[in-house]
């Protein structure tokens, strides 16, 4: 792998200008010098606008030794989308997440396994609605010591729900039922030790990482644990194993075992968590959209039919809401790609060793596609405006082309599942000030800012 | 005569198989390219419903719906 990268090439690309002073005294000193990293440390939503304010539908600025060259745009988006695999790999641009995962678990799948993972596992159309009722379930469980009225705290209940819903689903029943909340607490560790420091050395000496480290060997120790009581227990039929026995049989140890649980888990808790707390924020900001969402799931449920039926089908103020909940916060703001080998976008050679990116973030709310772009405006996806399918290279919040998310069709029946349930039992405000829900985008995983409480209140015969 | 045309992305399908259930006759499989076969380019109007609800719960955004104005 080449790690000089010919800037002569990259010097037709314009840089973005610099806000935060990389030598100054308030950078860490183990990031000085690196750039704009010191500035997507603390505001990453900032410098990706300014990318393409100052630069247009390509841009670039820069992470250490690696220079990012951000595509937004639909043409942009979509030469980057369209690339071809070979050219292009994920694991080398997020170095933050080797020490989650742990060495030697694959980062991400190609196409072809993808393919294959969608036909022989979990994800497949069939097993969605075992996955409906396991969510449905789930849900049910999570509400169940809920009293007349009370208060949460959105981020710790949809992390918690999420971990849950994901290890029954993607791992198992019999899994799952030997989690509590320790393992979201540890996992939610693990998910905010990816400070950007990592593009400078994944394994530096700060505290955020050493929490991650030491949320993984608690995993790890859970892990072990139920492989301990499963060996002891011995066989038992096959429609009673998950995927837990299936990996002790091949012999893997806790830890690389672990490995695989979390990266299987990873794509699909933080965002679907995170993705659920904001739709709940966006519906308690907007009570006409509330009383409208909850209509539609009364007159829906009027006839005693299934939450994990409907989530399966059409629900349409519902996804609306959720898909303007995606527009606005995609649980992603950038996504990134090293280049391999040289790589022509729009005429421009991108040489290897170059990081390509676009971003949901800024592609999302290009005003020309999505006309009073920062508004939430469920009305957006109704015919005939449609404008996530008008839009398909630009309303990304799931990414786009072969690499679109997997797992979204999963996604977006586990929130319909959810909002069926809470919000058919329950009424839900805020219970702090509306503006005050805001992101913590000093990871990059981003997760809502503590504290995000709601109060909640049964409603009236139910 | 105007008319509605499926148009589906071979390099963009991710062989999901959700429009073969709304609509059988329209989207069929090929096994060995694990992608999407059109297996009605222009359907009667009386499949628009059906082909609508396809084209937008595709997970992957491979179809699109387009109208001929012949």
């Amino acid at each position: 792998m080449t790690t000089t990268t010919p800037r002569d090439l990259l010097a037709d690309i314009p840089e973005v200008s610099t806000v935060l002073d990389d030598g100054s005294a308030e950078v860490p000193e183990i990031i000085r010098g690196t750039g704009h990293l010191p500035e997507m440390r603390v505001d990453p939503i900032g410098l990706f606008h300014r990318v393409r304010e100052e630069c247009g539908d390509v841009g670039r600025f820069r992470l250490a030794d690696k220079d990012v060259v951000l595509v937004t745009g639909a043409e942009a988006n979509e030469a980057f989308f369209r690339a071809p695999d070979s050219t292009l790999d994920q694991a080398a641009a997020y170095p933050f997440m080797t020490p989650i995962f742990g060495q030697g678990v694959v980062f991400d799948a190609s196409p072809e396994e993808r393919q294959q993972m969608l036909k022989n596992q979990a994800l497949r159309g069939d097993m969605m609605r075992g996955h409906a009722q396991t969510i449905e379930a789930e849900i049910r469980r999570m509400v169940a010591d809920w009293g007349d009225e009370g208060e949460i705290d959105l981020l710790d209940f949809f992390a918690e729900l999420t971990i849950y819903t994901t290890s029954a689903c993607l791992i198992g029943k019999p899994f799952r039922e030997e989690l509590d909340s320790r393992f979201a607490q540890h996992y939610h560790e693990l998910e905010h030790g990816t400070d950007a420091i990592a593009y400078v050395d994944a394994y530096a000496d700060i505290d955020s990482f050493r929490r991650r480290d030491a949320a993984r060997e608690e995993l790890v120790a859970l892990v072990q644990g139920i492989i301990d009581r499963r060996r002891e227990r011995g066989t038992v039929p096959r429609e009673e194993r998950d995927l837990l026995d299936v990996l002790i049989s091949l012999d893997m140890s806790a830890d690389y075992i672990t490995g695989i649980f979390i990266s299987m888990m990873f794509a699909g808790h933080h965002t679907s968590s995170g993705t659920a707390s904001w739709a709940m924020i966006e519906l308690m900001r907007h009570p006409e959209v509330m009383a409208q969402v909850v209509a539609e799931l009364d007159e829906l449920y009027a006839d005693g039919s299934d939450v994990s039926f409907q989530a399966l089908r059409s629900i349409p103020v519902l996804e609306s809401a959720l898909k303007e909940t995606l527009r606005l916060h995609p649980p992603l703001i950038i996504l990134m790609r090293l280049v391999q080998e040289d790589f022509d976008l729009l005429g421009r050679t991108i040489p290897a060793g170059t990081v390509v990116a676009s971003s949901p973030r800024v592609s999302n709310r290009i005003e020309e596609d999505f006309p009073d772009a920062d508004a939430f405006d469920p009305g957006r996806y109704i015919d005939p405006r449609q404008e996530d399918l008008q839009n398909r290279w630009t309303w990304i919040p799931f990414g786009a082309g072969k690499h679109r998310c997997v797992g979204n069709a999963f996604a977006m029946m586990q929130m319909k599942a959810i909002f069926s349930v809470v919000l058919r039992d329950f009424a839900f405000e805020p219970a702090q000030p509306l503006e005050s829900y805001r992101d913590d985008v000093t990871k990059m995983v981003i997760q809502l800012q503590q504290p995000c409480r709601v109060r909640y209140r049964r409603r009236p015969g139910r | 005569m105007g008319g509605m045309r499926v148009v589906a992305d071979l390099d963009i399908c991710q062989g999901h198989q959700l429009c073969q259930g709304e609509a059988p006759d329209v989207f069929g499989f090929d096994e060995d390219a694990d992608v999407v076969v059109l297996l009605e380019e222009r359907p009667d109007e009386s499949r628009r419903a059906d082909v609508t609800q396809a084209v937008k719960y595709c997970p992957a955004f491979a179809l699109a719906l387009e109208e001929d104005h012949a």
